[in-house]
């Protein structure tokens, strides 16, 4: 490993944390306008800079955009109560066990597409941390030790509502993960591959998974191969887009922390800077699986209809750093169109029993797997 | 007890798909979402700039106050029955006799503190309810604010500036309140 | 660098397994395993083996112990901290420690070079020894093996390739096994509800 490779990785560090914290407290703020407006409300408007303590004339509003900042202010000054009757060590473990997976997941993430660094002949970046063969599946991996923070953080509180809810989450959580990684299964068929890099390079050269249209690319506009496989890869896309609505612990499927049986579930006992260590996680944990989410099925970094293949360097399949840059915003955009996404469906769909949730998971997800696995296998072996 | 045997309705292969019910309640707050982004529906009030004020509904209990007549007589007798029915005993009432040289000395008693704690106060209206003088009235006032305890105590000038005069035959009970 | 790694992730795995046998607070035994496992995982990881050691996270740490987790949180945890280790249990642990030592210590033994550095795969030489066990030589495998593009070893694909081809009837019987296993806990909790 030369200078070169740490310091770029470093620096990617770096980035890839900044963004994903920074996408934390924007959604925040978007969920609190986003359901302010669903129900005819305004939410937030209000605080901005306050440019008058500093003698202007006028605060600069922003839309509120400096909401989270209050809030997050807010939740450092609040006391930190640790109740007597807890297990001191796992109470504070427990939201670091939420926090660290969630952060950590984010780094086989391509953020934007391979770089021509500017400065430097010849060298190349890739803008991901870690550019590893086994991308979803070490995603799935980290995140399936989520689960420990909420299950540790409901039986070290020591109190009735906190550990209901980490039983609740602990049979969820594992339940699906199991259709969480079988309905992406057609899709790495379809791709031959578990580079989140390479999937994410190909859609922009042969178009979105689910928008198969590219021009100016090696094959044809609209490959007929793909158009067959688009149902199962649909069928792929609704059941992984919402059992990561169960895995990240979001409204319809938020049962661990339902406040109207619950209190608040597993974070009842907790207050303060831990109680924001369980919010940032659940929220980072929602960007991850956004981002997730549009990489393997709406292109990632790429622009839509192929029209990367007209700014790609054709010798080495990099892009000049402009390129880069601009696919970055592109991810970044799609990113918080899904989280918006999520925030629409939490406030219109309303929470499900128990029982219809664990239904829902094996009885119906898990089936429709295997079988979509099937067809998806059967039509790749006849067709591919 | 009679059991009530609710018949559920029998779903449809469509209904049991869930999707098309789903697209359709994305649909609705879609379209709350747009239209309120549009302006075109709003219930939120922009506080400091809109107030309540104009729009006060005619039965609204706010803060209770102190009235005078039409000659400057104050109202109240100090016979502190609306201290003693205040729920929260948010109301101190210390009476006092009325001089024999003054003009209303046939009343005999007049409120020489009267104070109401406006944290305790729930705003029940039973103060102006068993008031047998019609001299406590909750008027429309709902901004108390104060920076520490002390200022959210309403002492008599206070209470008598909020209420201000009532002329005429005063009936508490009729719309003109 | 990477030596420096193996110590650490080893000295980690040593750790935690001793906190799985030493502590008296099962949960705090189970956590202590999915350490343990973490650093096997990561062991593996720095062997190229990247989809074991995923598996090994996805699989033991984050779904068998969660279970295990699960069941302690409801069992009396006070009553399991008094329990004493009988005498006999510490001796036969004993024995069995020492045995897989002398087998570790023995296998150690036997390798020539210890101490110095494994040669990298040789890719194409792999590729013949895959063609001469019979493989299709036209094998997307191979051509990922030889590709200078991606560098990296294609250990999904391999372990897919040798699950499939050659150990067919295995994967069979081993999942037929786990499904005789879930359905016979069906039948067991359905037997003691009547």
């Amino acid at each position: 490993m030369d200078l070169f490779t740490f310091l770029s990785s470093s620096v990617m560090v770096l980035v890839v944390f900044t963004i994903v914290l920074t996408l934390v407290p924007i959604s925040v703020y978007l969920e609190r306008r986003v359901s302010a407006v669903i129900q005819d409300r305004l939410g937030p408007n209000r605080v901005g800079l306050p440019l008058t303590l500093f003698g202007a004339k006028k605060d600069f509003h922003l839309f509120g955009l400096f909401q989270p900042a209050a809030d997050g202010i807010k939740l450092f000054l609040k006391e930190d109560h640790t109740p007597a009757h807890v297990n001191k060590f796992y109470f504070i473990l427990a939201p670091a066990l939420v926090m660290v997976p969630a952060l950590l997941s984010a780094a086989v993430i391509p953020f934007g597409s391979t770089m021509d660094m500017p400065f430097f002949e010849g060298r190349q970046v890739q803008l991901a941390v870690a550019n590893v063969d086994i991308g979803p599946l070490l995603i799935f991996a980290i995140a399936s030790l989520t689960v420990y923070g909420i299950v540790i953080a409901g039986w070290a509180s020591n109190s009735r509502y906190p550990f209901l809810g980490g039983v609740r989450s602990s049979a969820q959580m594992i339940s699906y993960e199991i259709c969480l990684g079988l309905s992406i299964i057609p899709v790495l068929l379809y791709f031959g591959d578990l580079n989140l890099g390479r999937i994410a390079d190909q859609q922009s050269r042969d178009g979105w998974l689910l928008l198969p249209i590219a021009f100016g690319g090696d094959g044809p506009v609209v490959d007929w191969r793909t158009l067959l496989l688009l149902p199962t890869l649909l069928i792929a896309f609704i059941i992984f887009t919402v059992s990561l609505f169960a895995e990240t612990n979001r409204a319809p499927f938020d049962l661990p922390e339902c406040e109207t049986e619950l209190v608040s579930g597993y974070h009842t006992e907790y207050s303060s800077m831990k109680f924001a260590l369980f919010f940032m996680g659940e929220y980072a944990a929602m960007v991850v699986g956004s981002a997730l989410i549009v990489t393997l099925f709406f292109g990632g970094w790429a622009l839509p209809f192929g029209l990367d293949n007209l700014i790609r360097d054709p010798a080495t399949g990099a892009f000049p750093w402009w390129a880069s840059l601009m696919h970055m915003g592109v991810f970044l955009t799609k990113v918080i169109g899904f989280i918006v996404f999520f925030i629409w469906v939490r406030w219109t769909v309303p929470r499900f029993r128990y029982d219809q949730l664990m239904k829902l998971g094996w009885v119906v997800f898990f089936e429709l797997a295997l079988a979509n696995i099937l067809l998806a296998a059967i039509l790749i072996a006849i067709f591919g | 007890m009679a059991y009530i045997k609710i018949k559920r309705p029998r779903l449809g292969l469509f209904e049991k798909l869930y999707l098309p019910a789903l697209i359709k309640g994305l649909r609705i707050t879609l379209g709350h979402a747009i239209s309120t982004l549009r302006g075109k529906k709003r219930e939120t009030m922009q506080y400091p700039e809109e107030k309540w004020d104009d729009n006060m509904p005619e039965h609204y209990r706010g803060a209770p106050a102190l009235v005078t007549d039409e000659q400057g007589r104050e109202r109240c007798v100090a016979c502190q029955l609306c201290e003693f029915i205040c729920p929260p005993r948010a109301i101190t009432i210390l009476p006092e006799e009325i001089p024999t040289e003054d003009k209303w000395a046939k009343v005999e008693k007049r409120p020489r503190k009267f104070e109401i704690d406006m944290i305790r106060c729930i705003y029940c209206g039973l103060c102006e309810e068993v008031c047998p003088e019609q001299a406590i009235f909750l008027r429309k006032d709902y901004a108390i604010t104060g920076l520490t305890r002390e200022d959210m105590v309403h002492d008599k000038e206070k209470l008598y500036e909020i209420g201000g005069v009532r002329t005429g035959l005063v009936n508490k009970w009729n719309e003109l309140k | 660098m990477d030596s420096i790694l193996f110590y650490l992730f080893a000295l980690v795995m040593i750790a935690f397994g001793f906190g799985v046998v030493m502590n008296r607070n099962p949960v705090t035994s189970a956590m202590c395993l999915v350490g343990c496992f973490l650093g096997v995982a990561a062991l593996f990881i720095m062997l190229d083996a990247f989809f074991i050691g995923v598996v090994q996270i996805a699989v033991y740490a984050g779904a068998v112990i969660v279970l295990f987790v699960f069941i302690l949180m409801l069992l009396d945890i006070a009553g399991e901290k008094r329990r004493e280790f009988p005498i006999h249990a510490i001796a036969i642990g004993l024995i069995v420690a020492v045995i897989v030592g002398g087998q570790i210590a023995m296998v150690a033994g036997s390798l020539d070079d210890v101490g110095g550095k494994f040669p990298p795969i040789d890719k194409a030489a792999a590729v013949e020894a895959r063609v001469e066990r019979g493989n299709n030589p036209d094998s997307t495998i191979n051509t990922i093996l030889t590709d200078p593009k991606k560098p990296s070893y294609p250990d999904v694909h391999i372990i897919g390739e040798a699950l499939f081809t050659r150990y067919p009837l295995h994967l069979q019987i081993v999942a037929v096994l786990l499904t005789v296993g879930a359905v016979g806990v069906v039948v067991l909790s359905k037997k003691r509800l009547e």
